[in-house]
């Protein structure tokens, strides 16, 4: 569970004073981020990585909306479909892949301030929501 | 250290073929090779090959023949063609060996490919939240490309209409059948800016190709094919590639920079000279995309090329003649070597109806795919 809610897999995430956040790696050598957490830095080989949470606001820096279905491995609810799919820069650190809550691509635009919410995929065997991250709109 | 040619093509023909079986496929495409140099397997001193849904490579010689050859199986994604390619051109530019075979093929089920998050060393999370799908990555890195380079997303149906005309005059491709422009634009939406029709599809065929020292090419055929340059380059930090949960704020160029510049300064050949091309195409954006990182022209000029009729057949730089993966679909483990037989066909001028005219003298091929691999390739006749 993270801020209360079931998720994919709560090692994707950190609760912060802010709100639940996702939880990262950075290099101590060359300051270099991943996510989500490894061992070994991709930018200068080094294996000197400690956690951090990554930032819970950013803006878009890609996006589409999936149009189908996909195959298994996917789990998701045809009830929380379609999805939209973005890359989002979280300033300083990295850009993230992730869902996007809004579907129309009207109203999606690269370089629009996003932030981090927990947004359900599938329903689990009893109904429940099982939530992953995503990112949605802020008003400026 | 000696140069490699090209001597022997064979194919199977690209699309479905109920029945046959992938192996089946590139035994069809080996024999065609070596018939089409006057070999036997028996002469074969080496052999490399690979399929990413069809069986290993290897035991295709309980149908070809157990001479008791080094046959190694290669499996790198869509640059398993390019790769077993690169290997052969090794093992006889360094003088091991004479002459060889190299075979691709592959046979996949219906449908986009699914992939398992594992065994790209990512957690499960990432293909049950649905985001490991390859036609969304295309879709949001053709979309960050538009924007960052100011063009207008129309020229991706233009690039699909031009595949499938292609592949209209092409007997061995799979979709024979010209689509317009509009009604490519109007089908239905795969993964935003990509229609359906700008998609290619999984399918199935199989090409063998059979290599020798460049001295002795002559003692096997009218027309050889040089192989000049083969490159292999994975990607760097900050390349924003298929299957990436995230990338670096910092950017890099992508693999396919890095392997045609490769490619190009080793056959001391420049893009400029470049007579026929045939470059990864997995969806119209990416022909779009590895035009400029290829070299064959600068990135924000595709638009202009591609309008004024310059990548057609006729063109003065004609892309991707033979229909390329659109019109051909994409057997993973062969459509590298694929493209090198269309190559091989333009420089012989044995490319009938899709044949660019003019004797063309420089090919180039381009292939890119998971998780962040190019392999280019230059020939020469």
């Amino acid at each position: 569970m993270i801020a209360g809610k079931t998720t994919v897999d709560d090692a994707l995430f950190v609760e912060t004073a802010e709100g639940p956040a996702l939880l990262g790696s950075r290099c101590t050598d060359c300051a270099a981020h991943t996510f989500p957490r490894q061992g070994g830095c991709p930018r200068c080989t080094g294996s000197a990585m400690e956690d951090v949470p990554l930032s819970r606001t950013g803006t878009l820096w890609s996006w589409t909306v999936q149009g189908f279905r996909p195959k298994p491995p996917y789990t998701g609810t045809e009830a929380y479909e379609p999805y939209g799919v973005g890359y989002v820069e979280l300033p300083g650190q990295l850009i993230v892949e992730t869902r996007l809550v809004e579907t129309d691509p009207v109203k999606l635009e690269i370089g629009m301030a996003v932030e981090l919410v927990l947004a359900p995929f599938r329903d689990d065997e009893f109904g429940w929501p099982v939530h992953t991250f995503a990112f949605t709109g802020v008003s400026a | 250290m000696s140069g490699v040619a090209i001597v022997g093509i064979g194919m199977h023909r690209f699309g479905r073929t109920e029945g046959v079986s992938g192996r089946a496929q590139a035994v069809h495409a080996a024999r065609e090779a070596l018939r089409d140099c006057g070999l036997r397997f028996s002469d074969m001193q080496f052999g490399f090959g690979g399929s990413h849904s069809a069986g290993d490579a290897d035991t295709l010689v309980s149908e070809l023949g157990l001479t008791g050859l080094p046959f190694i199986n290669v499996a790198n994604g869509c640059a398993t063609g390019g790769s077993a390619l690169i290997a052969a051109d090794s093992a006889i530019r360094s003088g091991q060996h004479d002459v060889g075979i190299v075979i691709g093929f592959d046979k996949h089920p219906r449908g986009a490919f699914n992939t398992d998050p594992a065994e790209h060393g990512i957690g499960a999370w990432y293909g049950e939240t649905g985001l490991m799908v390859t036609t969304q990555f295309f879709g949001l890195k053709i979309q960050r490309y538009l924007h960052e380079h100011g063009i207008a997303p129309g020229v991706l149906a233009t690039i699909a209409e031009k595949a499938f005309r292609n592949g209209a005059r092409n007997p061995m491709s799979w979709r024979r059948k010209e689509i317009d422009a509009a009604q490519i634009a109007a089908a239905p939406m795969i993964s935003h800016p990509l229609t359906q029709y700008m998609y290619c599809s999984p399918a199935e065929g199989a090409v063998a190709l059979v290599l020798c020292r460049a001295d002795r090419a002559r003692e096997y055929t009218e027309h050889p094919v040089f192989l000049q340059g083969a490159a292999f380059r994975s990607r760097r930090y900050g390349s924003f590639e298929v299957f990436s949960p995230w990338t670096a704020a910092e950017r890099a160029d992508s693999p396919t920079v890095e392997a045609s510049a490769a490619a190009f300064a080793a056959s001391g050949i420049a893009p400029s000279e470049v007579d026929v091309a045939q470059i990864q195409d997995t969806e119209s954006g990416a022909e779009l995309m590895h035009m400029a990182e290829t070299g064959l022209c600068a990135h924000g000029e595709q638009e202009e090329l591609i309008a004024s009729g310059a990548t057609a057949i006729e063109g003065t730089l004609p892309v991707n003649t033979d229909g390329g993966c659109l019109a051909n679909g994409e057997p993973i483990g062969a459509s590298g070597l694929r493209q090198v037989y269309e190559n091989v066909l333009q420089l012989r001028g044995d490319a009938g109806e899709h044949q660019v005219p003019g004797d063309p003298r420089v090919g180039f091929t381009h292939v890119y795919g998971a998780p962040g691999i190019s392999a280019c390739t230059v020939l020469t006749r």
